[in-house]
């Protein structure tokens, strides 16, 4: 396998263009004659969906919910990143560049990253051109407020609604293409395999979530904007439905999959209550703006937050962070709070919470005006804890949020398997082992929107049609096979539900593979998940018989068999990679007080996996990352 | 606590027309949500080689508009302001009876016991629930400067998940508050100016062609709405309706 990211030539400032001008071009008249595939309607899926149909070509669009606009980039609150330098504060696509570069802890591609920040800007013109209510002055001119890892005001906003309006946004683009024709979308309905035939993509295979029915879809280029995998860990924010089947059958077929342990966790989610939890509540990472977060100085203090006097706080961040505070980095603050709690001076029933507190906040600005910043995150707070943040303060604990890792993809967002594009959270691309807050959005849209109609176009104009029909032998054969999947899925007949087996697994990813991680720790995983996938295949239960019509106990098993078979490529990446960075901190690499140690003599590549057969281990390869435009330093916040 | 759960169940089978069937949900922990609920519920009765109860839920918390269903004759249950997700059964007393049914209306039949098609509403925002506005060069952000005032109503209107409980409550099931809301966001904003008349035009077309009723002011939308949307912007849409007839 060869890993060539095609960086173009030329001054950093310069390389898109550069790209733009070298990608070749399909006559206007001749894009009628080429599909597409793109699965997923998220922020990355629908904005690409639309703008290849606005350009004219036949678009095919999938997504597994009954309607494109519930993907899960509706969930994001805080808000998306641009360099506009609206604030006049010292802004700058340098600068962004240079955060993110920083933020991901020097493990990702410098020209990917710089075409983020020079795409930033263009991406809130877009938007608000389509109509995307974001908050506003009183003079009418665009808001911002600051987020993690950042010293200027560069986060545009919709009050905690961000990733709802930016995605009806896109699902407006979207919907106007389907109106029209352009698109052809496909809802309840999920990819089960991607079809490779001479190293090209083909196609897919889709399960009809509603008939049961299983067939294939050929195209000319296929785009996966399936997002990330933090669900692997059960517990996360993510929605419920989101998986790596799309992208971990794609590995399967050929596709690297890159750095699978670089996930993040959040450091401020409502904390878990009990097994009965089916998922995590982010509290969006724009509350530390005024929020302060703290916990008792002594241990085991457990008087109410009101009766403990100032003297016996806390607040930890303020004081090992001085010049960044409360807005470190999301890893950052998520370590913290585990030292915090590993110390018992954790807060709530459990001991697994730290304080966010607006009081201060509070008496500085009023309280409607902190209800006009987060009003809607107070209210969902209340909903889920029944208690009310204004009179109280926060309890929070860090949670799996989102992933770093994902297919690996080169400047042109193209795979390993020739015309497979990733997109969005699916890819690997831009965040290096940990993503600042705001910048997924931003990341989704540019992809979306600006990066892959060119590049998608370049290698139709270079590659031609496919020329391949659901008749070939290789779709046929992929076809079998995921039938074969369901019926064995269908048939076992034991006693344990896929939520049982995909709760365990959580557990042991959470204990070895989460906050922190050590060698022994990852490698009593790679004991454990195996045992667990041998039993899941000998002793699930579901609904047997009925794969003629709705089944989503069905559903589930397909993506918790794959979440186990993916699980040990992420543990195996962590286990190999001896140095901490970013989200990845292994606890044999640290320093004396307690920060990342990174190894930039042996680790500053980024892990590739190749599927090397069933039942062998992955093959690893590596890119190597050279970095001309920042130095490496180790990051300090203080 | 305990519950006695009268659930909706109906197969995909068309010659299928529903019943109520009796569950008894029992050691459920008032920190539940009430599709957690729905899970323990289902694990049980797939553990017993039971058909476990279908139903449509995504993002648990409030935003995608996937879930709901009517829940002792309240869409998305009797709290306000509250999608069923973020129902929680502390709000429920112990050994209480709760029914719970699909959304009901002509334009959403039934799939699967509490899952209902939606996609008129997409259909609805595909003909006109948008600015035409292609990818490329648009104005600079800030060359559209909008009032605050404007900007936080149309924010208000735009805060719609299009979960369906308008209609589900509606009891002529009318689709007016779900399309007010799209008129009214795009209609407060210049960008949304130059297809003003048409997009109303189009988009109520839309929704009388997919099989919604009329509206006849009864209000239970308003009450209903988890993202209590208003009622008054039902007569911004009538006055864009009724002036874009005069404009044609
Ligand atoms: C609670 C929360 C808050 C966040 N807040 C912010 C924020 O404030 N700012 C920020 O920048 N980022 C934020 N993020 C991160 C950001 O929302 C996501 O990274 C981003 O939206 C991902 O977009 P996407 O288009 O890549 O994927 P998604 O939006 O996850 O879309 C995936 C799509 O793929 C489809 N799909 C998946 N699998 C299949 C399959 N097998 N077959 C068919 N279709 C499939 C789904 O139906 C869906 O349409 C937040 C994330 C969470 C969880
Ligand atoms: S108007 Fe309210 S009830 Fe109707 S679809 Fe929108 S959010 Fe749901
Ligand atoms: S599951 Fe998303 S709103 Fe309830």
């Amino acid at each position: 396998m060869q890993l060539d990211p095609k960086i173009p030539e030329g001054p950093i400032a310069e390389k898109w263009d550069r790209a733009k001008f070298q990608l070749k071009l399909v006559n206007p008249a001749n894009k009628r004659k080429y599909s597409v595939i793109v699965v997923g309607s998220g922020l990355a899926g629908a904005s690409a969906a639309a703008t290849l149909a606005e350009l004219g070509y036949g678009v095919d669009c999938f997504c597994y919910q009954d309607s494109p606009r519930r993907a899960h980039s509706i969930a994001a609150q805080g808000g998306i990143n641009a360099s506009k330098n609206y604030q006049n504060d010292g802004d700058s696509d340098f600068r962004l560049f240079y955060d993110t570069i920083k933020g991901g802890d020097y493990r990702s591609r410098e020209a990917n990253v710089y075409r983020l920040a020079q795409l930033s800007g263009n991406i809130i013109d877009q938007c608000v051109a389509q109509g995307v209510p974001f908050a506003r002055e009183y003079g009418g001119l665009l808001a911002n407020r600051s987020f993690g890892g950042a010293q200027v005001s560069r986060t545009f906003y919709a009050r905690g609604q961000t990733g709802q309006q930016l995605l009806l946004g896109a699902y407006s683009a979207l919907s106007r293409q389907i109106g029209l024709g352009n698109v052809k979308m496909h809802t309840r309905t999920e990819m089960l395999d991607l079809v490779v035939t001479d190293g090209r993509a083909r196609g897919i295979v889709v399960r009809d979530m509603l008939s049961g029915e299983v067939r294939s879809h050929a195209a000319d280029a296929v785009i996966l904007a399936t997002g990330g995998y933090s669900n692997v860990f059960y517990l996360s924010t993510n929605a419920k439905g989101c998986n790596v089947t799309a992208a971990f059958r794609a590995y399967k077929r050929g596709a690297a999959f890159a750095n699978p342990c670089y996930t993040q966790i959040h450091p401020t989610c409502i904390p878990v209550t009990g097994e009965h939890q089916s998922k995590l509540t982010l509290m969006s990472e724009s509350l530390r703006n005024d929020g302060r977060i703290w916990v008792p100085k002594e241990a085991g203090d457990r008087r109410p937050p009101g009766e403990i006097p100032p003297e016996d706080r806390d607040y930890y961040l303020e004081r090992r962070y001085p010049s960044f505070g409360n807005l470190v980095p999301r890893d950052v603050a998520s370590r913290a709070a585990k030292k915090v709690c590993d110390e018992g001076r954790g807060v709530g029933e459990t001991g697994l919470g730290v304080y966010l507190d607006f009081q201060t906040a509070m008496e500085r600005l009023g309280e409607d005006a902190i209800r006009d910043k987060y009003g809607n995150l107070f209210h969902m707070y209340e909903k889920i804890t029944a208690e009310d943040p204004y009179e109280v303060p926060m309890r929070i604990f860090p949670a799996l949020h989102y992933t770093m890792g994902g297919l690996w993809v080169d400047y042109n967002l193209e795979s390993t398997v020739a015309g497979l594009f990733v997109l969005g959270e699916a890819n690997f691309s831009d965040h290096g082992a940990n993503r600042l807050g705001a910048s997924a959005l931003m990341q989704g849209l540019a992809d979306g929107y600006f990066v892959a109609p060119m590049t998608v176009g370049d290698f139709l104009a270079r590659a031609g049609k496919s020329s391949l029909s659901t008749d070939s032998g290789d779709f046929k054969a992929a076809q079998t096979e995921v039938n074969e999947k369901i019926k064995k899925l269908l048939s076992i007949k034991g006693e344990r539900t896929a939520d049982s087996f995909h709760r365990e697994l959580g557990k042991i990813l959470w204990e070895h593979c989460g906050m922190a991680r050590n060698a022994e720790g990852l490698s009593k995983a790679l004991e454990q998940i195996p045992r667990l996938r041998e039993e899941f295949w000998g002793n699930l239960k579901v609904l047997p018989g009925r794969n003629d019509q709705v089944n989503q106990t069905l559903e589930r098993a397909g993506r918790v068999a794959d979440f186990l078979e993916f699980a040990e490529v992420m543990v195996t990446d962590a286990l190999s990679r001896e140095e901490s960075c970013g989200g990845h901190f292994r606890e044999e690499h640290q320093t004396e007080e307690g920060e990342a140690r990174r190894d930039d003599e042996r680790f500053a590549h980024v892990a590739a996996w190749e599927f090397a057969g069933v039942g062998k281990p992955p093959v690893l390869h590596k890119e190597q990352l050279t970095f001309h435009e920042v130095s490496l330093t180790q990051r300090s916040y203080k | 606590m305990k519950f006695t759960l009268k659930v909706w169940r109906q197969t995909a089978n068309p010659k299928d027309t529903g019943r109520f069937r009796t569950y008894e949900a029992s050691d459920i922990s008032p920190d539940t949500s009430f599709l957690e609920m729905l899970d323990i519920v289902n694990e049980r009765l797939i553990e017993r080689g039971d058909d476990p109860i279908a139903f449509d839920h995504d993002c648990r918390e409030g935003i995608c508009g996937t879930c709901g269903c009517v829940v002792n004759g309240f869409a998305h249950g009797h709290q306000e302001g509250t999608t069923l997700c973020q129902l929680h059964m502390r709000s429920f007393d112990d050994g209480q009876i709760i029914w719970i049914e699909p959304w009901r209306a002509r334009a959403f039949p039934v799939i699967t016991d509490l899952m209902v098609d939606r996609s008129a509403f997409d259909r609805i925002i595909q003909a006109g629930g948008f600015i035409s506005i292609r990818t490329g060069s648009p104005p600079d952000g800030n060359a559209i400067p909008i009032p605050k005032d404007d900007a936080d109503l149309a924010f208000e209107a735009a805060a719609c998940i299009g979960c369906g409980a308008c209609v589900a409550s509606c009891p002529n099931a009318s689709a007016m508050l779900f399309v007010s809301a799209k008129i009214t966001q795009l209609g407060l904003v210049p960008q949304g100016q130059p297809e003003r008349w048409d997009r109303v035009r189009t988009m109520v077309a839309a929704m009388e062609e997919a099989g919604f009723g009329a509206c006849t002011n009864n209000g239970e939308c308003e009450a209903a709405c988890p993202k209590e949307i208003p009622m008054d912007l039902i007569a911004r849409l009538n006055r864009d309706l009724a002036c874009s007839l005069l404009k044609k």
